[in-house]
């Protein structure tokens, strides 16, 4: 019997043969913590009488969530994390150096075929480079830190087929906001999403690792994706290890294949207050908005950085409006700056914050005041994410995004020369 | 293991890990018993002064969806609330739930309303709605997750063994 992406690489990870149901203790490549679930992760750690973890090389932390620290309360937490990881003896990426699923690609140890555990939710971002990578809780993740082990059930599958091209003005973020409208948002619980079809080898691995990012927003425990070219070429700027493609076998077995036109898509919106409740753009355009946000683990790499900068180059944002940008990370940054992107960015009036999640959960940075509508390129609009329950969230493109800024509401990236906006 | 008290209904699926403990409180502190007052506070404000100890949540389906934060099991059951019962569960809500010793029920709620009283039996999996004098059956917990609430959470069951044990 065929195999799934997820299947092989489970398989090789616990040395047996396996398929869904299968309930199996696997190896883990890599082991994540963000600052939200460290600190309870080392209080696990040290409840379970763990000594050493098993691999410094395999283990990393980043403080990303709420970073610099807004508060006395935090910083504790900030404090107990450093600590930990210096006597630990294994790499802690500390403020300013960015968002931990920008970071653990970047680190060149995530690639093909590796399976990475993440105290994170979204650590199944690393789909898009051909990995078996999903979140866990912190007492999952301390157990990972001492062993080395993490137990699974071998989830189905749902593949995902999109076919076709995307029309200008329209990107890897429209694309997932469709296909989590369509299946809801526990349309993939307790399943992997496989994506395919010339759409999204079309993307770049940054399209790439947003679509495989939102994947828990329709509740899957990983969004895999093949390895090609632009894999190896994207992986070759971080590390000299060859990987080997997992490719599904041809008579793999699929719970559900699910297919899509990308060609007849517009631009989409997820309406508060819930990522599955999206709509196409033509549906509300025009609503106003107080908050613009590019950035997060979804949209904040110099792809879409740069896809803002094209948009708002030479114009000025609404002075109804606050653009607030947050780099994924400390390369992109730079990376940003080079090209004049920043600088672009901050002319048109973006406030550009630290490297890291930004305001993306209501930590620090950027919280809405009652009644306000916000629209970000994050991956949740959850009443309260942003840190005000009376706030609204829309989540859409960096494109969407930009071009709703300038108009100061939401406003279709497609008609960018429309009258609002010039 | 034999739980009983009284339901406190959340009629609506998908509630999230941000309903269960915002993210602006989790951040601050590992004080569990400080955010078990904030627990559903964006869905109910008061929730946390109706608990009685032992009493139950009951919900719909995908009950926990959204963070990872472990946060969510340990604010409610820091809140004295003995088992959250649902139509279904967020993969990693439960986990990690099983694995901080929140017992989590998968069953029909559709028969069980605000201010029941009911008796669950977790190695039988029946929920007894002793109001409306019904039997529930529930979905049962994989074995692995069995053994892991029985040494009494992940971290008891490493204590115990040191690693992972159960092949
Ligand atoms: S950017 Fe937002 S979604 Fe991504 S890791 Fe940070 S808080 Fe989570």
């Amino acid at each position: 019997m065929g195999q799934t992406i997820i299947e092989k690489i489970l398989s090789s990870h616990s040395g047996k043969e396996v398929k869904a149901g299968d309930i199996i203790v696997a190896n883990v490549d890599l082991v994540m913590g963000q600052d939200g679930t460290s600190p309870l992760a080392i209080r696990a750690f040290n409840d379970m009488n763990g000594e050493k973890v098993f691999d410094p090389e395999k283990v990393a932390m980043v403080i990303d969530h709420s970073s610099p620290s807004p508060n006395e309360g935090v910083s504790a937490l900030h404090k107990l994390m450093r600590e930990f990881s210096s006597e630990k003896e294994f790499k802690l990426y500390d403020i300013g150096e960015g968002v931990c699923h920008q970071l653990m690609p970047e680190s060149g140890k995530v690639g093909p075929g590796k399976l990475v555990v993440g105290a994170d939710s979204h650590t199944c971002t690393y789909g898009a480079l051909n990995a078996f990578s999903t979140g866990v809780g912190s007492t999952d993740l301390a157990a990972a830190m001492i062993s080395g082990k993490m137990w699974f059930k071998v989830p189905e599958t749902i593949k995902f087929i999109c076919h076709g091209e995307l029309p200008q003005g329209v990107y890897a973020k429209d694309l997932i906001l469709h296909l989590i409208g369509d299946v809801t948002a526990d349309g993939a619980t307790y399943k992997a999403a496989e994506y395919t079809g010339e759409a999204v080898r079309a993307l770049s691995m940054e399209g790439r690792m947003t679509m495989a990012n939102m994947a828990i927003e329709m509740g899957a425990k990983a969004g895999m994706m093949e390895a090609d070219e632009k894999t190896l070429q994207w992986l070759s700027n971080y590390t000299n290890e060859e990987f080997t493609a997992v490719s599904p076998d041809s008579d793999a077995k699929y719970v559900k294949v699910k297919e899509y036109d990308a060609s007849k898509l517009e631009p989409q919106v997820a309406m508060p207050h819930r990522v599955d409740n999206v709509t196409g753009i033509s549906n509300i355009v025009g609503t106003p908005i107080q908050q613009a946000v590019i950035g997060t683990c979804t949209n904040g790499r110099l792809e879409d950085l740069r896809i803002a900068a094209s948009v708002l180059k030479g114009r000025k944002i609404s002075p109804r409006v606050r653009l607030i940008v947050a780099p994924a990370s400390k390369q992109i940054y730079i990376d940003a700056m080079n090209e004049g992107i920043i600088q672009t960015l901050m002319e048109a009036g973006a406030a550009v914050v630290t490297p890291g999640c930004g305001p993306c959960v209501g930590t620090h940075n950027g919280v809405p005041s009652d009644g306000e509508n916000v629209i970000s390129t994050a991956n949740r609009n959850f009443k309260g994410r942003m840190g005000n329950g009376s706030a609204n969230i829309y989540l859409a493109s960096p494109a969407t995004v930009a071009v709703s800024a300038l108009a100061g509401e939401i406003a279709n990236p497609r008609e960018i020369s429309s009258r609002k906006v010039v | 293991m034999n739980l009983s008290g009284k339901v406190h209904k959340f009629d609506q699926n998908d509630i999230n890990t941000d309903y269960i403990i915002a993210g602006k409180y989790k951040f601050k502190t590992l004080d569990m018993k400080e955010l078990a007052q904030h627990v559903m506070e964006d869905l109910d404000p008061d929730f946390y002064s109706k608990v009685t100890p032992g009493d139950f949540i009951v919900a719909g389906n995908n009950f926990g969806c959204g963070s990872s934060r472990e946060q969510a099991p340990l604010a409610i059951k820091n809140a004295e609330i003995s088992a959250v019962l649902a139509k279904s569960f967020a993969r990693i809500f439960y986990r990690n739930a099983i694995n901080t010793g929140l017992p989590v029920v998968e069953c029909d709620t559709d028969q069980i309303d605000a201010g029941d009283r009911l008796e669950v039996d977790l190695g039988c999996g029946i929920v007894k709605n002793l109001t409306k004098g019904i039997e529930i059956k529930a979905k049962p917990l994989p074995d692995v997750m069995i053994k892991i609430l029985r040494d009494g959470g992940l971290a008891a069951h490493f204590r115990k063994y040191g690693d992972f044990n159960i092949g």
